[in-house]
């Protein structure tokens, strides 16, 4: 009972994480339909971000927890947002209204771009980090097992749901969520009707870049180690619960983030811990093939 | 490109000439020229300063910064006279639709066409003597090793390509799991040759058999799905069967692989520098290692040259005419009567079986095997072959392969960056960021690939080339 109820905290974290960055996967498939391949990438460059901006702080002496946080927050949250625009504008504005394809070769050619690139700028180990909030809250403490709380887990629920609340506010109820609506519709009759297309689709990704930029510290505060390549298989699962919440829909994609996460954890626990990407990757086939439109999506209507 | 449409107008500087009265005040090229390149600049250097300037090194148990702001500076220069060159020269004209639909369809006439019809025949004279001209261009078979070997690389990507061509190129199917075949065809060949002992003759067809079975057991579950999520379907399935082989320890061997895979005979004869069954002693010529890299080589062209005359003789039979109905509109195909279950598991078996060959030809060469041969990257850049090379056609993926794989390998040549960059600059480890930079780019530039007009199966009265402009594959 209390190795099950652990597990699910750490599944829940963990889907919290995969649920940030699944929001961008969403809108942008929303809005323009294509899957950014590069979006799992972007998520590990506002990891390495955050790392050296925690590392300059640190050796400039400002170790006070929360400064240091809202710093890396700060700054990691504009430099990815700045990575995610400029992504945009160099392989997909181009590409705009081109065939089906070629924004999602564009989209590969960038993630290994960006991996490479990272490898070459930051070399290739891995980077393991002490934990910056440590402790937690024990409970159901017995002899030999305890199910521990710990703060960053709490700090990163707080974030998730305070960022999903904001983000679903901004989709719902200001004139860029309007705008970003009217593109997923019809973008032809919206740009028919005034709203500056590119700007919105830029915008969408900036939003989806500070979203991976978010998820992208809390990972490296809950786990404490980055690398390279930690961009794709994340992405990828990512994108399983973009797909699994229904496409379009934000709280959908936290949570299909939750329920991959816990997917995970409780197959890793109890079943095999070297099989749980083929889980993983087994639940992405089968919820694209047999549920498409997701839990919370709408049903694709097929036009001639 | 430029974002200063919108920016509120520019002062001309009193040197600069008067700008012609506009409703709209435009401001000075120059100064726009400047405004754009200071940007971009200006973008790079924001984005380079934390990840590049401050390379993160674990120093006595703790991470420090090595200082690299010089290549941040670098490269901020270096984007800011970029733009600006590219600015004058390549950006210069504007793209307007007619004028990018007039180059989509141009149809050949005269010499091109000439040069066109010599091309194929020239490359085809060129492919089978090249392992000749490699040794003899270098001046002997030790120095010639490294450009056969490179010949047999190419080839290799090649038939992979031409292999995902019939799934990717004609049937319009993206699947971006075609390794898992490869690793298929790798492993059933070097199993069996290591667990029963069978030849590599007796293997190659089985190989391609199993790999076919793999395809169709791929196709089955996808056969609703289309475009992205068919793309994102078939990379979990290369992850899983990439996983599978690394934790089935018992079968596959593991992250370790299988090593010590027999090499294959020429009828009989072994590469090996004496014996009875030596191939060197038979024909009374030294023995060198690079007999057995030029005999490869001719396997694979020959198995190329199989898969090319399949797949152009499939094109005309009514199962081709299938796929790229498929591959041109799903739902007008299925109103018509045709089959897409069968359409569709055709196609994936075909390339699957291919991709099978392939592998197993891969094995028998490297001599080992391991599941990192087999990693997403591998199928990126196969697909990235047939995409930029033009979807379907043939030619195109011989070019993109010879550019990609070819001109990537030629980056361990150039010694005179070096020369540039100082002895540090090593252009072999940026191998894989110009790959996909260039993977960016000439999607950028051609968005159908290098060849985008194709030549019609069926015709009325005249056979014309189909522009890239008329071609829709990949809506469905």
């Amino acid at each position: 009972m209390e190795y099950f109820l652990q597990q699910l905290i750490n599944g829940v974290a963990l889907g919290s994480i995969y649920g940030l960055i699944a929001i961008g996967y969403t809108m942008v498939y929303g809005i323009i339909g294509m899957i950014n391949f590069a979006h799992g990438d972007i998520f590990m460059v506002s990891t390495m971000i955050s790392l050296v901006l925690l590392i300059a702080l640190f050796s400039l002496g400002v170790t006070a927890v929360p400064i240091v946080l809202l710093v890396i927050l700060l700054g990691a949250v504009f430099l990815t947002a700045l990575y995610g625009w400029t992504v945009e504008r160099m392989a997909y504005r181009p590409l705009r209204g081109s065939f089906r394809l070629a924004p999602l070769i564009s989209a590969i050619g960038m993630s290994i771009v960006l991996q490479n690139y990272i490898q070459n700028a930051q070399g290739a180990d891995k980077k393991a980090f002490t934990q910056l909030i440590p402790g937690g809250i024990e409970f159901f403490k017995e002899a030999d097992f305890s199910v521990w709380l710990q703060y960053s887990q709490i700090a990163l629920f707080t974030t998730t749901i305070v960022v999903l609340a904001v983000f679903t506010f901004i989709v719902t109820k200001t004139p860029l969520g309007r705008a970003q609506r009217a593109c997923e519709q019809d973008i032809k009759m919206a740009s028919l009707l005034g709203i500056d297309v590119d700007k919105t689709i830029s915008l969408t990704f900036v939003m989806g870049a500070s979203l991976a930029a978010v998820a992208g510290l809390m990972h490296l505060l809950y786990y404490g180690s980055t690398d390279f390549y930690a961009g794709f298989v994340v992405g990828i699962k990512a994108f399983t619960a973009a797909v699994l919440g229904g496409i379009g829909s934000l709280p959908g994609a936290v949570l299909g983030g939750i329920t991959i996460g816990l997917i995970e954890v409780f197959f890793a626990g109890y079943v095999s811990v070297d099989y749980k990407d083929v889980a993983a990757f087994s639940i992405l086939s089968i919820v694209l093939i047999f549920l498409p439109t997701g839990i919370l999506g709408r049903p694709e209507v097929e036009k001639v | 490109m430029a974002s200063t449409d919108t920016a509120a107008p520019v002062q001309t500087p009193p040197g600069a000439a008067p700008v012609e009265p506009s409703p709209v005040r435009q401001p000075h090229p120059a100064i726009a020229l400047l405004k754009d390149a200071a940007m971009w600049a200006a973008v790079t250097f924001i984005l380079t300063f934390p990840i590049v300037g401050f390379k993160t090194v674990a120093r006595g148990g703790r991470y420090v910064f090595d200082n690299n702001v010089d290549v941040v500076l670098g490269l901020t220069a270096f984007v800011f006279l970029g733009r600006i060159l590219l600015n004058l020269t390549i950006w210069r004209k504007p793209k307007t639709a007619t004028a990018r639909a007039a180059s989509g369809t141009v149809l050949d006439t005269g010499w091109a066409a000439k040069a066109r019809r010599l091309l194929v025949p020239v490359m085809l004279v060129v492919a089978v003597t090249y392992p000749f001209l490699a040794v003899w261009a270098s001046g002997g078979l030790v120095t010639g090793r490294y450009w056969v070997d490179l010949g047999v690389l190419v080839m290799t990507y090649v038939l992979l390509g031409w292999g995902l061509n019939i799934v990717v190129g004609l049937a319009g199917l993206l699947d971006l799991g075609y390794v898992a075949f490869y690793a298929v065809g790798a492993y059933t060949f070097a199993l069996l040759t290591m667990n029963f002992g069978l030849s590599f003759w007796m293997c190659l067809p089985i190989a391609g058999i199993i790999a076919a079975l793999f395809g169709v057991v791929l196709g089955f579950p996808v056969l609703r799905l289309r475009g992205d999520y068919l793309a994102i379907v078939t990379l979990a399935f290369g992850e899983i069967i990439r996983l599978v082989l690394i934790n089935w320890r018992e079968f596959t061997g593991g992250a370790s692989g299988i090593n010590q895979i027999p090499r294959p005979s020429f009828f009989g004869l072994e590469f090996i520098p004496s014996g009875p069954t030596s191939f060197a002693e038979f024909f009374g010529i030294a023995f060198s290692p690079v007999h057995r890299l030029i005999f490869f080589y001719y396997v694979i062209l020959a198995l190329a040259l199989v898969v090319l005359v399949v797949t152009i003789r499939l094109r005309r039979l009514p199962i081709g005419r299938a796929w790229e109905a498929l591959r041109e509109d799903e739902i007008a195909c299925r109103s018509l009567g045709i089959s897409v279950v069968n359409t569709k598991l055709t196609a994936f078996a075909l390339g699957a079986m291919f991709g099978g060959f392939a592998g197993t030809v891969f094995a028998a060469r490297q001599g080992y095997i391991s599941p990192t041969d087999f990693t997403f990257i591998q199928s990126a850049f196969i697909v990235a072959i047939v995409v930029l090379g033009g979807l379907g056609s043939n030619l195109g993926i011989v070019l993109s392969s010879l550019v990609l794989i070819g001109g990537i390998e030629m980056l361990r040549n150039l010694g005179f960056v070096k020369a540039i960059f100082g002895s540090g600059f090593d252009p072999v480890q940026y191998r894989m960021l110009i790959f996909g930079i260039v993977m960016v780019i000439i999607m950028v530039w051609k968005p159908r690939g290098l060849i985008s007009s194709r030549a019609p199966t069926v015709f009325l009265k005249e056979k014309k080339r189909v522009g890239a402009d008329m071609i829709s594959e990949g809506h469905g």
